[in-house]
């Protein structure tokens, strides 16, 4: 059964490395700031005791003061999964670092984010549109969009 | 010194038609030309429609049964509803190129035919260069294709293009050396010639080695499955008649399947023993065996997939011409060593030969070269 | 002396008999050779995570069956699977063991489905891919049987499934497991050695474990590259836990391990839907969930093993009718994130069949 850690546990052993980036812990997830986020994820992906080698999914999703972005990592070495969360508080030009470096599989999914989202993601090596074509005015999946 | 027609070479048969037979060279010419136009176009649809059926039964399901009885009037609606299509020319096609093209890979098939035996001397001309006239003007249908590829504007047709010049210009040695090792066995180069040799044994039984290259070079000639990736329908699109539609699309169809009936014409010529057998007709006879080499050949389409253009390329040169070479040394030293009248000792001696260097050979080659390092 | 050749870009567009769909590739070529691919996808996109906003949480389940429209049952599973995890519904026993036979008879279905395409793109003229769909028809009509649909079946529902199964069933149900049985020994014996397909298989498209796991890439492909990991085992929802079962893994993979593991999945299907059919317990097919359902605010997250992959559904829920945003892991889509790399270096036969072996489905791809 796949062991869904929960955000005290991780917070506990992260210790004081990311004590300043991580602004609020519970039950299932973390909340990290977005100038932490490479480096965090990328300790969570290399440390022994983690070893979280596999992305699940990101998500955005837009509450109406800011854009949160959902990260699911699972381990498959350990076979536990955490959920690591991180806010853009505005809606204009809205900005999270990539993880593009670490896994190859957030590439698409950040190409989507940003086509649907708005949400631009630095140091994505092709931050295009992925399903919409190219002079397409707006974001469809923003509240206000309709 | 062993040959098969006892030492003649000009069989001088007392039933062989003349070559001016019903009343002079000119009705002879007309009556012959009506002939294999009416024969090669009523042939193609019978082989359409057996195909359409046998391939239906080997995927578990029926063929055309609808149109007419058994479905038998469905190559006509097929025609019809070719001919009737709308033909749609892209915008920047050559034009020149473009439109002689079904045309210059059509009239070499029809013209193929008049050497062909369908009774005894019953063709247009038993020319005495017979099967090196049929070697010469088969090329010719190549160069058609390779306009319609070109001119098409189109890169799919383009790739489909120069697939097909390098598979044919590739298979045409293993063919012509495998005619040759019959040819050893005939002494002349006459077709109607090369189907009176066989009056004891059927070359098949004296060439297994050479049938099986002469069958399988021919599939890949004229692009049948497995080798029909020339006009491979799941990679692209439609090959070299991508862009046809209408009546020139119906000349291409007509050129697949006149080179396939020309193939089963030319297996029955020189390795089944032409219109020769017991009982019924002889020109039914030559039907009867060209139907069953078109049966293997639809029976290989239902159920091999195809090969790549490397690995194609591989086995012609690596596997089919190596063993061309051989059969022909084999039987070049078994025409000079057997004495006269005892040719059958070649079938079990040829048999085991062509059992072991099969299996020998296909161990020895490596299939295409796979990945490329870009 | 090398000839001087240059590459061309060849454009295998939306409408091409072999990509599986509306899925165009701008193929960079020297010669035969592929040198550079780029996707270009966004053709079916139908906007289905912003519809799902606006319907309530039971009038998402026909969107989910257009997602994944081969495989319509695990599209619905695990859609229902997060609402159920969301609101803390509990499933009555003999709906969940009919979600697995459902399930398991979908993996079948897709797996049929995937092979025969697969030949069909390797050039044996519709002969496998005709005989597979016939074996698939009779795993249709028993679906048709249940609720009287053949392609997007809207059969699961928020709280267990929509309606019981009729009598006729199970005896169906059980002459049938016996003919797929043999059908796909069939299949096997007259596929698995042939040469053609070995030459052009064996080797080709080589995905290695690491990068399969750095790609996010799921479902056969993985097992095939040798990772053992399937969320029936790793991660088990629904009753997966109460049945015995193996994982097939591939070790090469190449083209011809994806086969090996589909052929092998679906026997596996077939020993769990024996298992279910003989521990199938009676009672109420369906929780007592209100018709508009109000799950708690929250987010929840919920996978499943679908036939091509993890399928994953994360909803986040406002307390209202409408899910506040249901966002829907793209199966396919992260399965060809590796294909650039699968492909480079081999030629234009091997990129359709590489790709074909990924097996996607454009429903998953744009949603």
């Amino acid at each position: 059964m796949t062991l869904a850690l929960s955000g005290k546990e991780v917070a506990a052993k992260l210790e004081q490395k990311f004590a300043d980036s991580i602004i609020e812990v519970n039950k299932d997830s973390l909340l990290v700031k977005s100038e932490s986020l490479l480096e965090l994820i990328s300790f969570l992906k290399t440390s022994p005791e983690f070893r979280f080698d596999f992305l699940n999914t990101i998500t955005a999703v837009d509450y109406l003061e800011y854009f949160e972005v959902v990260y699911h990592l699972t381990s498959m070495e350990h076979n536990h999964s955490l959920v690591i969360k991180t806010r853009y508080y505005g809606r204009e030009n809205p900005a999270v670092p990539s993880i593009v470096s670490l896994y190859e599989g957030a590439n698409v999914q950040e190409r989507e984010i940003y086509d649907l989202m708005g949400i631009r993601f630095e140091n994505h090596p092709n931050m295009k549109r992925l399903f919409l074509w190219e002079g397409f005015q707006g974001h469809p999946l923003r509240k206000d969009y309709l | 010194m062993a040959i098969a027609n006892s030492g003649l070479i000009n069989l001088g048969n007392p039933q062989t038609l003349p070559p001016d037979w019903p009343g002079g060279f000119w009705w002879h010419w007309v009556l012959f030309t009506i002939v294999i136009i009416a024969v090669v176009i009523v042939m193609v649809m019978a082989f359409i429609y057996m195909a359409r059926r046998q391939i239906g039964r080997m995927q578990s399901r029926v063929g055309p049964n609808r149109t007419g009885p058994f479905g038998l009037i469905q190559p006509i609606a097929d025609v019809l509803k070719v001919l009737l299509k709308e033909g749609i020319e892209p915008a920047n096609v050559d034009k020149p190129v473009y439109w002689l093209a079904p045309i210059v890979a059509l009239v070499p098939v029809f013209v193929i035919f008049a050497v062909v035996p369908f009774t005894d001397g019953g063709m247009l001309a038993d020319l005495n260069i017979g099967i090196l006239y049929v070697v010469a003007i088969s090329s010719i249908s190549t160069v058609g294709i390779f306009m319609a590829g070109w001119g098409s504007s189109n890169k799919f047709s383009l790739i489909s293009a120069m697939r097909v010049v390098a598979a044919v210009v590739s298979y045409e040695i293993p063919v012509v050396l495998s005619i040759a090792g019959v040819l050893l066995l005939v002494g002349s180069l006459s077709m109607n010639d090369i189907v009176l040799a066989q009056q004891d044994t059927p070359f098949i039984l004296l060439q297994p080695l050479g049938f099986i290259i002469f069958f399988i070079a021919g599939l890949a000639e004229i692009s049948r499955s497995p080798f029909d990736l020339l006009e491979a329908d799941s990679e692209i699109v439609a090959g070299f008649h991508t862009e046809y539609s209408g009546i020139k699309f119906a000349l291409f169809y007509l050129v697949e399947y006149g080179e396939a009936f020309l193939l089963s014409c030319l297996i029955t010529t020189l390795y089944l023993g032409g219109w020769r057998g017991p009982a019924l007709p002889e020109w039914l006879w030559f039907i009867v065996k060209a139907v069953l080499v078109w049966f293997v050949m639809v029976w290989l389409w239902a159920t091999l997939p195809r090969v790549r253009i490397d690995q194609l390329m591989a086995l012609a040169w690596k596997f089919l011409l190596p063993l061309a070479l051989i059969n022909l040394l084999i039987t070049a030293l078994q025409v000079l060593a057997l004495p006269e009248g005892s040719l059958w000792i070649m079938i079990p001696i040829n048999f085991a030969l062509t059992a072991v260097l099969i299996l020998v050979w296909s161990k020895l080659f490596k299939l295409g070269w796979g990945r490329v390092e870009v | 002396m090398a000839i001087k050749t240059e590459p061309f870009v060849l454009n295998l567009g939306p409408v091409h008999p072999s990509t599986h769909g509306v899925y165009r590739m701008r193929v960079t070529l020297d010669g035969e050779v592929v040198v550079d691919i780029e996707p270009v996808v966004g053709y079916l996109h139908r906007g289905i995570e912003k519809l799902a906003e606006e319907r309530t949480y039971t009038g998402v389940i026909p969107l989910t069956d257009r997602l994944d429209y081969i495989s319509s049952m695990s599209n619905n599973l695990a859609y229902v699977l997060a609402v159920e995890k969301l609101a803390g519904i509990k499933v009555p026993e003999r709906a969940e063991y009919l979600r697995v036979i459902m399930a398991e008879l979908q993996r079948i279905c897709n797996h049929l489905i995937a092979v025969g395409s697969f030949f069909n793109d390797c050039g044996a003229y519709f002969t496998p891919f005709l005989h597979m769909y016939r074996e698939r028809e009779k795993i249709i009509d028993l679906f048709e049987m249940v609720c009287g649909q053949r392609l997007t079946y809207n059969y699961m529902r928020i709280g267990g499934v929509s309606q019981d199964i009729p009598e006729e069933f199970l005896p169906a149900l059980e002459k049938l497991l016996e003919q797929i049985h043999r059908s796909v020994d069939e299949f096997d014996l007259f596929l698995k050695e042939n040469e053609i397909l070995l030459a052009r298989s064996r080797g080709v498209g080589i995905l290695t474990k690491e990068k399969a796991i750095n790609c996010s890439i799921t479902g056969p492909v993985l097992r095939a590259s040798g990772v053992g990991w399937d969320l029936r085992k790793a991660d088990p929802y629904s009753v997966y836990d109460r049945f015995e079962f193996d994982i097939p893994t591939g070790s090469a993979g190449d083209c011809y391990d994806r086969y090996r593991v589909r052929i092998e999945e679906m026997r596996q299907s077939l020993r769990i839907i024996e298992q279910a059919v003989k521990q199938l317990p009676s009672g109420p097919v369906k929780a007592e969930v209100p018709h508009l359902v109000r799950p708690p605010a929250g987010d929840a997250y919920a996978h499943i093993e679908s036939p091509k992959g993890e399928l994953a559904v994360y909803l986040v829920s406002d307390n209202s009718i409408a899910p506040y945003r249901c966002h829907i892991r793209p199966t396919s889509l992260l399965n060809l994130s590796a294909l650039r790399d699968m492909v480079i270096g081999w030629k234009i036969a091997d990129l359709i069949i590489i790709f074909g072996s990924i097996d996607i489905c454009l429903g998953e791809v744009d949603r």
